[in-house]
């Protein structure tokens, strides 16, 4: 998580991954309470989404319980505090900063039903 | 074969509602399986609920009526034989003979033979077009003499409980109605006269009018032996095309009486505690006994307290708490929509008894209890209000000193009142159908776990007789799940303490017009969440319009509200474009072919009679509807929570039986509520005639041709919980339809819960179909108005979703599947072939991605991935 209180509409969201930090889109492109689908340097599909408060978030795309990729279309929410995002197929909701998933330990495939997670950041837009 | 494994002979003597009680208590009993039950029926149909006979005219079948479990009489063992009524009975030989002939052998009667309608025998009393109201088969008589040309008057002999039955059936099949009453006020036995006033006036104001302190003198006939009038005892004629004697009944004890047993003086077959007759061999239950008390019961719950004595005096099982003494008559009922009760000593005949009134002519409330010399209840009667009777019929019963002031138990808002369910003693009976008392529905809470109304329900039996007592229980479930700890929170989810139609209120008061306001204002903080999120998107765009991808709704819709599409098991999506009434040209049905092949879609033929074309990926969407949009179509909204379709069969157009345009009524509903927001999807059809091809009767709205108008049904459904609609009204025109039809989908809108669909819904709402009735039809919340402007406004932006969005680059950039690779197709949405079609690839498969959008090709084009 980042804190935005000091970024403004014009920075670029970034996620930190295997490279180095890539670029993902503008900031002003997320609108608060929804996700995008974007692809990692190394070619995983990452879910980035944006609250109402302003805060980035960046989780695996990949739904554990359905196998699709889809969680970037899911709807943005908090349960008890913490920021969640819910599935859009079977409404499993997942704590966006460290990937648990909040109703059920385990996937159907056996494996802990966690995200990864990307640490994400807001850059100052640099002239190309 | 010795005695002792001798199946012994029980004859069951009628098979009404309390002789279906009978075969159920009886068999319930440890040595039941020792008997071979024969059961002697009038009737050609097996036991039904006679006290709900008039729904029948609002369309419930006579299956519907029926009270006897499929499959009962089978797992028993029990020969029905119906239409043979037992004709003679030998008491010395043991014997009955029934009208086939038969001569059945008994080591038990029962008789149950119930009673039959009392007919003055006036002067014509037996004319063509005069009935009387007992059976299904009666029911039927009078409404094909209603149906009969020139049929316009019918009079009610009888002012009672079941001549007003019987004057709102009229009513309904549209006669001009009257009732003669001999007594000088309506429903004599139950209320006194200044309830009587009030209801009068109450009858009289639904059209139906009425002479009390008037006795039947003749009935009057025509040349062909029919109705014309009949005349009064104050000579006055009163014209009549069909009369219904409805003026009391009569014990059926004549079969007893011929067989020497001992009946009374006013009739009914004298039984002592155990239900006995004088022959030990001999019971008789029901309307046709004689009680020791000295009265003839005519309720069906001492009907059912006799059919459980006997059952248990029989089966040898019989205890003193189940011998028969009396019974309570109160009663709660709703005649033609007035809720009438009256419990206990509702006349005050008791010795030093005062009065407690309450009386509001303007609401057309009145109240009165009966209170003691000790201060304690002992009856009363209310008219207009009988949201206490629950409260205070077991009180009266209970017969212990009130600890609250007696009139605040009749005020309609007093200082907030001590006396909830909590009040009642432990020993009080609140369901008098079953014998359930308040002590035994807490134990189903607190020590079987119970925690919901149908679960007591299920436990105790309580609730699921008249059904009277269901709000009452429903307070005491709640106050025990409160003692016992359990908060039931209502709210909608941790983000709001309101439930949806409490939020649908305030966004309206309030003119809230966006979440993040609702939820700073009214709510508990938080982000929000996939459960308000999207409901209050839905109540927003009810009320506020505009696009429901505009601003910040956008982010509050699911996924398929958000891609205008519905999402697959694989992440694919799928599209479904309006045929409104299921009616499409070749040239459509050939585009869309077109368009699904251009871009490799497997094409279905939905329920709703159109065409669902499944695997397109976000980023072809935009693509698939720029293509339809510009062939004529438009969104079906099969991905919102919305109107679905208006099925329709083909009608009157080409059907050789159809008797209205139901095609064509049906594509003009379709595009007068397309895209209205609600709480849950809407489904709906028009049949065109009673055949009901198009299974109108299973949606949430439905029309049935008639020849005289159309039919409207509401709160159907099928899926997982079936539910038949309720008419809701008949043979209105167009325009009435049309109304109706909009009001109603504005108050359920307006008052439903989230996720909450029409049939549970109706079930819901206080005064369910009759509650509804009064708000869409004759304005009892004076909202109508409101309503309508609400329809109408829906009605005037309506605009096509899809084609807002093709106009639209802003709201276009979300079809991409990568938002920074834009134009990659998604890799991990893939298919494989199947049956010539494609289908998603399962995690094992080696499947292949569509074809981008623009390659149109004539084959299905798959590459790899």
């Amino acid at each position: 998580m980042t804190d935005t209180t000091t970024l403004t509409e014009t920075g670029a969201v970034e996620i930190l991954d295997g490279r180095g930090w890539t670029r993902i889109c503008d900031y002003a492109q997320l609108t608060p309470g929804r996700g995008v689908a974007a692809l990692s340097a190394e070619g995983r599909q990452v879910a980035v989404f944006r609250d109402r408060s302003g805060a980035v978030y960046a989780v695996d795309n990949r739904d554990p319980f359905s196998g699709a990729y889809v969680l970037s279309r899911g709807i943005l929410g908090s349960r008890a505090g913490v920021p969640t995002i819910s599935s859009p197929m079977y409404q499993q909701v997942f704590d966006l900063r460290d990937g648990r998933c909040l109703d059920e330990e385990t996937a159907p495939d056996g494996r802990p039903a966690v995200l990864r997670v990307w640490p994400v950041r807001i850059a100052p837009v640099t002239p190309r | 074969m010795t005695t002792e494994h001798r199946l012994r002979e029980l004859v069951l003597v009628g098979h009404g509602m309390v002789g279906q009680r009978f075969l159920e208590a009886f068999t319930e009993q440890p040595g039941a399986a020792g008997w071979r039950i024969t059961v002697l029926a009038e009737e050609p149909r097996a036991a039904y609920d006679r006290v709900h006979l008039t729904s029948w005219f609002s369309g419930t079948s006579a299956e519907e009526l029926s009270l006897t479990p499929v499959g009962f009489l089978a797992e028993h063992g029990i020969d029905l034989r119906l239409s043979d009524p037992a004709v003679a009975i030998d008491r010395a030989a043991r014997t009955v003979a029934c009208a086939s002939g038969t001569v059945l052998h008994y080591d038990a009667l029962v008789l149950a033979t119930g009673s039959y309608p009392f007919v003055p025998p006036v002067p014509g009393h037996d004319a063509t077009g005069c009935h009387v109201y007992r059976t299904i088969e009666d029911v039927e008589r009078i409404r094909a003499g209603a149906e009969t040309d020139g049929t316009r008057i019918g009079v009610v002999v009888g002012g009672g409980l079941l001549g007003l039955e019987a004057a709102g059936a009229l009513t309904a099949l549209g006669l001009e109605t009257h009732v003669v009453e001999f007594a000088p006020r309506l429903m004599a036995i139950q209320v006194d006269e200044g309830g009587g006033r009030l209801l009068r006036r109450k009858i009289e104001d639904l059209g139906v009018n009425v002479h009390t302190g008037a006795g039947t003198q003749a009935i009057l006939t025509d040349e062909h032996g029919r109705v014309r009038a009949m005349r009064l005892s104050d000579g006055r004629e009163l014209p009549a095309d069909l009369v219904v004697f409805s003026a009391g009944v009569r014990p059926r004890d004549q079969l007893a009486q011929e067989s020497g047993l001992p009946v009374g003086e006013r009739g009914g077959i004298v039984v002592d505690e155990r239900c006995r007759t004088r022959d030990p061999h001999v019971h008789a239950i029901g309307e046709c006994a004689l009680a020791v008390d000295g009265k003839v019961y005519g309720l069906v719950a001492p009907g059912y307290a006799m059919a459980e004595t006997a059952a248990r005096s029989i089966a040898g099982e019989l205890l003193a708490e189940h011998r028969f003494t009396g019974a309570d008559t109160s009663t709660k009922l709703k005649l033609l929509g007035v809720e009438v009760a009256s419990f206990g000593d509702a006349h005050g005949t008791t010795e030093g008894a005062v009065d407690v009134l309450y009386s509001d002519s303007r609401s057309g409330v009145y109240k009165k209890l009966v209170i003691g010399g000790d201060g304690q209840l002992l009856g009363g009667v209310l008219v207009g209000d009988t949201e206490s009777y629950g409260l205070l019929r077991p009180l009266a019963i209970g017969g212990k000193p009130l600890t609250t002031a007696p009139e605040q138990l009749v005020l309609p808002a007093g200082p907030a009142p001590a006396s909830g369910p909590v009040a009642l003693p432990d020993e009080a009976i609140v369901c008098s159908c079953h014998n359930v008392s308040k002590g035994e529905i807490r134990a189903a809470v607190a020590d079987q776990g119970c925690a919901t109304v149908p679960e007591v329900k299920k436990c105790t039996k309580a609730g699921t007789g008249c059904g009277s007592c269901v709000k009452l229980l429903g307070s005491i479930v709640a106050e025990e799940l409160a003692a016992g700890g359990v908060t039931v929170d209502k709210g909608l989810c941790e983000h709001f303490g309101q439930t949806r139609s409490e939020l649908y209120e305030v966004v309206q008061v309030a003119g809230i017009t966006s979440f993040s306001e609702l939820l700073d204002r009214y709510g508990r903080g938080g982000e929000g969440c996939e459960l308000c999120k999207p409901a209050v998107a839905s109540i927003l765009a009810g009320l506020t319009g505009g696009h429901i991808l505009d601003g910040e709704q956008g982010a509050l819709q699911d996924t398929n509200d958000h891609f205008l599409a519905n999402l697959q098991r694989n992440g694919s999506y799928s599209v479904v474009p309006r045929i409104p009434g299921g009616e499409i040209t070749p040239q459509g049905l050939i585009t869309i072919g077109e368009i699904a092949r251009d871009h490799g879609l497997y094409t279905k033929i939905t329920g709703g009679q159109r065409i669902d074309l499944f695997g397109a990926t976000v980023d072809q969407l935009p693509h698939i509807w720029r293509r339809l949009v510009d062939a004529g179509f438009e969104s079906g909204h099969a991905y919102g929570k919305s109107l679905r379709t208006v099925k329709s069969c083909v009608g009157q157009t080409w059907c050789r039986y159809g008797v209205q345009d139901s095609v064509g009524l049906a594509i003009e509903l379709e595009l007068r509520y397309r895209g209205l927001r609600s709480p849950h999807k809407i489904k709906a059809a028009v049949s065109g005639c009673a055949r009901e091809c198009a299974e109108a009767q299973g949606k949430d709205f439905g029309v049935i041709a008639t020849s005289a108008g159309w039919n409207l049904y509401v709160g159907g459904n099928g899926g997982m919980t079936p539910r038949h609609a309720d008419l809701l009204a008949a043979d209105l025109d167009k325009e009435t339809l049309l109304r109706t039809i909009d009001r109603f989908l504005m108050f359920y809108i307006r008052t439903a819960e989230r996720l909450e669909r029409t049939s549970v819904w109706l079930d819901r709402i206080e005064g369910g179909l009759e509650h509804l009735r009064q708000v869409v039809l004759e304005d009892s919340l004076g909202i109508c108005a409101e309503l309508d402007a609400l329809m109408a406004r829906h009605i005037a932006r309506y605009q096509d979703e899809w084609a807002a969005v093709l106009a639209d680059p802003d709201r276009l950039r979300r079809f991409t599947s990568f938002v920074n690779a834009p134009g990659a197709p998604d890799p991990t949405v893939t298919f494989v072939p199947e049956r010539d079609q494609i289908r998603p690839a399962r995690p094992d498969e080696d499947g292949r991605i569509l074809a981008p959008a623009l390659v149109a090709g004539p084959h299905l084009e798959v590459r790899s991935a």
